[in-house]
């Protein structure tokens, strides 16, 4: 009895088809509230071909495979899957028409092993012969030239192992439409190489593979066509061998967009405030996320640093607030009037008493940075409450802070006793960059500050970011956006896989030229 | 060695009551349900048995042994896996706090196995006056000849059925867990369930067989205690800690239903251990009855100290799973 209630099951397609079109996208479109993440997108994939879907962070391609592999469904159009009309509501039906998607964060089950997850929740006798499973894992493997150990457990594995075994998954339950989202973010260079070599098998063994990425040269290196996306929109569509990568960059980011963003002109010389030295982090499983950054920032300016999403952003801000250790490097810091300190060893603590801030917008505002169910009052305390006595915190001075922020940034609340986290996305973000600045700091780093918020609020925070900037405070700004970024700041540092690939004057400097300093490194994924 | 054959009979028959509820507690935790329910489940368990018991036979002017069986063993099952029923429908469907909801269900289980032993006390007739002799004796019946054979016949064979089936529970509950399909989908279940969603389980379905049936045989344990060891009588709070232990148990055999049969004895044996050490007063007794919590202690510094991930509690024990971000 229990045995058959257990028993549930679902079929996989087999249905392998080595001509024509595997996917045919016609006029997708998917809103996020008000946000048009795909907005009427027509694309196919053959089999026997690799496409790649390009383009910036945000411009839907994630999305887009979404729909594919069932986890959104699509607000209009229609998906052809080898010429047939289908309906993907999730991905038990995605499986059977032979899409597979591997996502950037591996769906794995640490204490099993590969074969263990490999056969999991398919259907098949009650007693799991997992000898039969190795062996087919190991066929499968030969014939594309996996490197696999169906008996080793994931949490044993490395990143790229575990990526395999992700492959191994779906072909193993018969999939002939691949998507990667991104494989090679975490990959060394010869994982790279390896997984080209395995993805062309596949591809010559008739498979349809579609691969999402952001980085021209693999692009051009492994693709047989590339598709590109810009904010939401389907760009077009070129045989790799036509493009180039200025072609491809030009594609991707578009014509300059003019934005009214006032950028002020700093009033006094500025003046030297940071500098960082060769820094260099590791993160805990050995991946370089900073490669021997070293830059300079100034008073009364505003530096931008663009780059594609985990290229080092956040460990740059992070290691200047002390929050991420660093492998080897020194950060100078030069207070106004006073001499030079090297605050690379201080604590966080420490660096945050000299006027140093780091407002850290991550996509979770409330994750980090404040605390949803307490009131404004109590989250500005989180910054103050080592003030006051040594036992009774001081709550009259955080409150009366509270009010001004409210009536400084025009936040929309019911009162400083409202949990914050009952505010507006905007509103949210304006209580975590009034905290910061109210401190008034020396440095202030914000990230992705505008993320989720409507043009009135963005512009708000520009012009918050801007008096900083004339109070002679040095402003580090991460950003997404490569017109604001050149609209809004006065030099730009563009990250690459953890390196500094270059510092641009705004006021010059090209989209297309950060694009290719963005995206071309080729270097990305060192150990 | 006659002292040491008493002694080992003795905890055999104290730790069957705390391996069926490991048994039970070993199968709800893999699907990721930290059920701390086990006491009351088992005092369900036992009061149902007790009382289909009761009523059966005075029902009947000839009661007989082999339908009174059955009817009490299905009554506890039966009971048990309410409970489970409870505590799923609680933090599956409503997705109640796992802690609070098994500790209310311990709360609950507790008084309703003293409120109805009271009652059936009453309708007996006065405290200690419940007799189920038929169906106790059914319980207590031992294998034919076997526990003739000189020196290990009666060590190893003079129990009740409940005994052996407590066992058989360990055993398949093993195999299915490490060799079969479903088994692999219940640990999944247990270590990550978004990961068992995405490959097409049932998550839901799932975590509720698990922690229904494993009620259930929480249940049994409350049954062996009331029919087995008590001869088919009731006390309130007669029971004593055997639930907890079972939970104990459970951390003990790190998970492992084959480990928690050698446990089960050791943690019977530690529970007794009192009554063979000469010059205990009533205090000091007490000293020699934390021996399984200790133990169980130094297991789980043990097993921190050792990091292996096999070792270890399923990955999401204690936590809700919902689909919402996919």
């Amino acid at each position: 009895m229990l045995l058959i209630l257990y028993g549930f099951e679902y079929k996989w397609g087999d249905c392998r088809v080595k001509d024509g079109n595997a996917i045919e996208l016609r006029n997708i479109s998917k809103r996020f509230g008000k946000v048009v993440a795909n907005d009427h997108i027509n694309l196919s994939v053959r089999y026997g071909e690799i496409l790649a879907i390009l383009g910036e962070n945000g411009s839907g391609k994630t999305t887009l495979m979404n729909m594919i592999s069932g986890i959104y469904f699509p607000d209009e159009g229609q998906i052809f899957v080898h010429g047939e009309e289908v309906t993907i509501r999730s991905p038990k039906d995605a499986f059977p028409l032979g899409i597979g998607m591997i996502h950037q964060h591996f769906k794995l089950v640490d204490v099993l092993t590969a074969a263990e997850n490999i056969v999991l929740g398919l259907p098949g006798p009650m007693r799991l012969d997992i000898d039969a499973v190795s062996a087919r894992i190991r066929e499968l493997a030969a014939k594309y030239g996996f490197d696999i150990d169906p008996n080793k457990k994931i949490y044993e594995m490395s990143v790229s192992q575990k990526q395999t075994v992700e492959i191994m998954k779906m072909l193993y339950r018969g999939a002939n439409i691949l998507i990667l989202d991104e494989p090679t973010a975490v990959l060394t260079p010869q994982e790279t190489e390896a997984l080209f070599a395995v993805l062309r098998n596949m591809r010559d063994a008739g498979n349809a593979i579609i691969i999402i990425t952001h980085k021209l040269n693999e692009v051009l290196e492994l693709s047989d066509r590339v598709a590109v996306l810009r904010k939401g929109k389907y760009v077009g569509s070129v045989q790799t061998a036509e493009a180039t990568v200025e072609s491809l960059t030009e594609m991707m980011v578009g014509s300059k967009v003019t934005l009214d963003i006032d950028r002020l002109e700093p009033i006094d010389e500025p003046q030297v405030r940071l500098v960082m030295k060769d820094v260099t982090c590791v993160d805990p499983e050995g991946i370089i996320t900073l490669n021997h950054a070293s830059f300079t920032a100034y008073g009364g300016e505003i530096l931008g640093i663009a780059g594609v999403a985990g290229s080092g952003q956040k460990e740059l801000l992070e290691s200047i607030a002390g929050l991420t250790p660093k492998e080897s490097g020194e950060i100078e810091y030069y207070p106004p009037n006073q001499p030079m300190q090297v605050i690379s060893k201080f604590s966080a603590v420490e660096i945050s008493r000299l006027g140093i801030k780091l407002s850290f917008v991550p996509e979770d505002r409330l994750g980090m940075g404040l605390v949803g169910a307490m009131d404004m009052t109590d989250n500005m305390m989180i910054r103050s409450y080592r003030k006051g006595g040594f036992f009774w915190a001081d709550r009259r001075a955080p409150k009366t802070l509270a009010e001004h922020i409210i009536g400084a940034l025009e936040i929309v609340t019911p009162g400083v006793s409202t949990p914050v986290g009952k505010l507006s996305g905007g509103n949210v973000q304006k209580v975590l960059v009034g905290r910061e600045i109210a401190s008034a700091p020396t440095v202030l780093m914000v990230a992705y500050p505008v993320r989720g918020l409507d043009i009135n609020s963005a512009y708000t925070i520009y012009s918050l970011l801007n008096v900083q900037k004339m109070r002679g405070v040095a402003v580090l700004y991460v950003g997404e956006d490569l017109d604001v970024l050149l609209a809004l700041c006065d030099r730009i540092l563009v990250l690459c896989g953890g390196r500094v690939t270059g510092i641009v004057d705004a006021r010059t400097a090209t989209k297309e030229q950060i694009g290719l300093m963005m995206t071309s490194s080729g270097k990305e994924g060192e150990r | 060695m006659a002292v040491i054959i008493t002694f080992l009979q003795n905890a055999i028959r104290q730790g069957i009551c705390i391996l069926f509820g490991a048994n039970g507690e070993i199968l709800t935790e893999k699907s990721g349900n930290l059920n701390l329910g086990v006491p009351g489940m088992m005092y369900m368990g036992g009061i149902a048995g007790l009382a289909a018991a009761f009523m059966y036979e005075r029902s009947t002017q000839t009661p007989n042994p082999v339908v009174g069986f059955l009817l009490v063993l299905v009554a506890a099952l039966l009971a048990g896996g309410l409970g489970g029923l409870i505590y799923s429908v609680l933090t599956i469907s409503l997705r109640a706090n796992q802690n609070v909801s098994g500790l209310a269900l311990t709360t609950f289980g507790v008084g309703v196995g003293n409120f109805f032993g009271g009652s059936l006390s009453k309708l007996a007739g006065g405290v200690g006056q419940i007799s189920t002799a038929v169906t106790a004796n059914a319980f207590r019946a031992k294998l034919p000849l076997l526990p003739k054979i000189p020196v290990v016949g009666d060590v190893l064979f003079g129990y009740g059925l409940l005994t052996y089936l407590s066992i058989a529970v360990s055993i398949v509950l093993s195999w299915f867990l490490n060799c079969s399909r479903q088994g692999l989908c219940l640990r999944a279940v247990g270590e990550n369930p978004a990961t068992a969603d995405a490959a097409g389980i049932n998550v839901s379905l799932y975590k509720y067989l698990a922690s229904v049936i494993g009620g259930a045989i929480c249940g049994l344990g409350g049954l062996y205690f009331v029919m087995e060891y008590s001869g088919g009588t009731w006390t309130n709070n007669g029971f004593g800690d055997r639930g907890w232990l079972a939970v104990a148990l459970v951390i003990f055999a790190r998970w492992r239903p084959l480990n928690a049969i050698w446990g089960s004895l050791l943690f019977g044996a530690l529970y007794i251990l009192y009554l063979y050490i000469p010059g205990l007063g009533r205090s000091t007794q007490e000293i020699f009855k934390m021996l399984p919590y200790v133990v169980t202690i130094i297991v789980l510094i043990l097993i921190s100290l050792r990091k292996k991930k096999e070792d270890q509690p399923p990955e999401s024990l204690g936590l809700h799973y919902f689909r919402e971000d996919r």
